[in-house]
């Protein structure tokens, strides 16, 4: 079983959903992105996101543009973000780690030897923002032939006929884009989302994720409570960019203010369901 | 009669492109993020029964007679020819259309099909601002709101036409992400798309981004070539020897080759921008210096870095500064159907004082970049040769940067 299968297995039987925190590799230097994602699954994180860095995130809203304009400045490579990875498996072997981005730097770099190196990293899926189900060929058999999950994205522009289109041949998990719109500029509304994901959890025995807008542990609860995992990206990114000095440089508790944010999402989420409105048993007494 | 024998691609054409994945060979396609997947694949079964619809190419062709002023003229450059030496030089004068460029072939097919598709909102990127002020005209010209997205940079070195899109009624929105130019604002402008699925049409201004744009674009502007090959035709009983034209994004090119791509004794000539030089960092020359790679949608040429990192370009001429150009050229210039050679600000500075002062026409900046090369090739050729240029855009925008380089205070 991979990583991502077994752990959302295992949430499973906890009863509870999972948080999804994202980091922006190299946002705004090696040795801080390192200590982000080394500190995340002890801040709660049951996934992790991890962002590469492009020049040209057309999916992105500012939050996520700047910190890859930050990583891109520190030094940022598609093989660095690899090495990253590596360097987080020596300690951890369980927290599955999933990249986001666009395909033309694993293009740049070759889709298979991509695949065979970020398998060997311990990266468990990929999500490539501008590959839709019509291109996934470019990627897809690489992927699939090292056993990473190609996560798909769904939005709330994917009708019912394009479904079973958009999830053919994905794996690991379901993405669920909650807006129309670009990462980190407004949320969805709990009934958008409790409408939408019945839709898509019928088209899919995968697990779902919420993504796209979900900022506060309330937002994240929410998440989990329709969905399998909230992923929350641009409020964290916010809360690093935050912490900078005038340079763009990481300060002594840059570090721990995200985290301590990681923390308050995952208790947002492990609360999520037990503090759900429950069933009423109509107990009438009489 | 020659424009009704380009009208069906013959069997092992080179006009049938792009295959049901919006391919020309290996390039193209369609690389969007699934909320916009819909949206284009709305785009693309519109456009085919628009197509399909003899009334919309007779509005069309309405449109283009009475408003842009189509067919623009063909015109035998004599004065130019005998100061350069060698073969016979003809200009196709598409810089005689309204709003002085090419640029509005294309806006007017665009709009047409965004009110056949019910769309109230039109969005769209500019570089020099002259496909923003196209756009922005034929917004005007039926009543729907328009917001351009322009790089902050070029706001600034292209005021006039800033001004000219407000006087029209658009709202120009100044991005100042990545360099603040043409890459940016198409970023952007991807960014209102997706954030406006319901309402909103992206009128892109060249023959690149996501299928179906490169077709369709290319489409609504192989009118310059059909024109040029029956006015040709006309004028001289045969085909150009050559057909040559400036290459940014490539959509003046693609609408003047497209029509003589299976004429195997017509030679086709893109000229690329190659800035301070090709072996400068600083040029836009995608094909002579790029390699493939996917951006805005589709899988082309592009200036980039080893990592994959999108490079930026440079040219004198704005409407050339952009690092990628549209796949269909790609994989005319893999295939070895058109040859692509470049040209350095300096040289298309001294093409463009040449024109002015031979013919009294003042050419934009970019199709002074076609005709630098014309300057070289010609001389090569004998007397009876004939090349064919397109001069696909007026110079008056231009005039600020050229006293600027020329050292003149205006």
């Amino acid at each position: 079983m991979s990583r991502i299968a077994a752990r959302f297995a295992a949430l499973r039987a906890e009863g509870r959903g999972a948080l999804i925190p994202f980091l922006e590799a190299w946002d705004p230097d090696a040795a801080t992105s390192m200590a982000l994602l080394r500190g995340m699954p002890g801040a709660g994180a049951d996934l992790i996101e991890i962002g590469c860095p492009f020049t040209d995130p057309m999916a992105d809203g500012p939050t996520i543009q700047a910190a890859g304009r930050r990583a891109l400045r520190a030094g940022a490579t598609l093989s660095r973000t690899l090495a990253m990875v590596r360097e987080f498996r020596r300690e951890d072997r369980d927290t599955p780690i999933v990249l986001m981005g666009y395909l033309n730097p694993i293009l740049s770099y070759d889709p298979a030897r991509f695949c065979t190196d970020a398998a060997a990293a311990g990266v468990d899926g990929l999500i490539v923002v501008d590959l839709p189900t019509e291109e996934a060929d470019l990627l897809l058999p690489h992927a699939t032939a090292r056993e990473i999950d190609v996560i798909r994205l769904v939005a709330p522009t994917t009708d019912a006929a394009r479904l079973p289109k958009v999830l053919d041949g994905s794996s690991g998990f379901v993405y669920y884009v909650s807006i129309t719109g670009i990462t980190g500029t407004r949320s969805a509304a709990y009934d958008d989302l409790a409408a939408a994901i019945p839709r898509v959890r019928h088209a899919t025995a995968l697990p779902i994720a919420i993504g796209f807008g979900v900022r506060s542990p309330a937002q994240a609860a929410e998440a989990v409570r329709v969905a399998d995992a909230a992923v929350v990206a641009s409020a964290l990114i916010d809360t690093l960019a935050a912490s900078l000095d005038a340079e763009g440089r990481a300060q002594p508790d840059t570090v721990r203010r995200v985290l301590d944010q990681v923390r308050a999402l995952a208790d947002g989420v492990r609360g999520a369901r037990s503090r759900a409105p429950q069933p009423q048993q109509t107990g009438n007494a009489g | 009669m020659p424009v009704a024998d380009t009208a069906t691609p013959r069997p092992n054409s080179l006009r049938t492109g792009p295959d049901a994945r919006g391919r020309f060979g290996g390039f193209g396609g369609r690389f969007v993020a699934e909320t916009l997947m819909p949206l284009i694949l709305e785009v693309e079964h519109a456009y085919a029964a628009a197509r399909a619809d003899p009334s919309f190419q007779a509005e069309l062709d309405l449109y283009l007679r009475d408003y842009v002023g189509r067919p623009s003229p063909l015109w035998f450059a004599e004065r130019l020819t005998r100061a350069i030496g060698g073969a016979k030089v003809y200009f196709k004068r598409d810089e005689l259309n309204h709003t002085g460029a090419h640029k509005i072939n294309n806006c007017m097919g665009q709009i047409l099909l965004a009110r056949r598709m019910g769309k109230t909102r039109i969005i769209a990127e500019t570089g020099a601002g002259q496909h923003g002020v196209a756009t922005a005209t034929v917004c005007a010209l039926f009543g729907l709101p328009c917001v351009i997205y322009m790089g902050a940079v070029d706001v600034e070195r292209q005021q006039p036409n800033v001004f000219r899109m407000k006087l029209l009624g658009a709202e120009v929105r100044p991005v100042t992400s990545g360099a603040a130019t043409l890459k940016d604002a198409m970023n952007e402008a991807l960014r209102d798309w997706v954030a406006n699925v319901g309402d909103t049409y992206y009128l892109i201004g060249t023959v690149a981004g996501p299928h179906p744009y490169p077709a369709m674009v290319r489409d609504f502007q192989c009118v310059i070539g059909e024109e040029a090959k029956a006015q040709l035709h006309a004028a001289e009983g045969r085909l150009p020897d050559v057909a040559v034209a400036a290459v940014g994004g490539g959509s003046n090119a693609m609408g003047l080759f497209h029509p003589f791509l299976d004429d195997a004794g017509v030679r086709l000539i893109g000229v690329e921008a190659a800035g301070h030089g090709l072996d400068t960092h600083e040029h836009a020359a995608s094909i002579s210096r790029g390699r493939p790679g996917v951006l805005h949608g589709n899988l082309t040429y592009l200036l980039q870095d080893e990592d994959g990192q999108i490079e930026e370009a440079h040219s004198i001429s704005a409407g050339l500064d952009y690092p990628g150009i549209g796949p269909e050229h790609s994989w005319l210039h893999e295939i070895g159907r058109v040859e692509y050679a470049a040209v350095t600000d300096a040289e298309a500075l001294e093409a463009f004082q040449l024109c002015t002062r031979t013919e009294g026409i003042i050419p934009a900046l970019e199709p002074s970049h076609a005709l630098a090369q014309v300057q070289k090739l010609a001389p090569t050729l004998p007397a009876d040769a004939i090349i064919l240029m397109n001069l696909c855009g007026r110079g008056d925008k231009d005039i600020f940067t050229v006293a600027q380089h020329l050292g003149v205070k205006l």
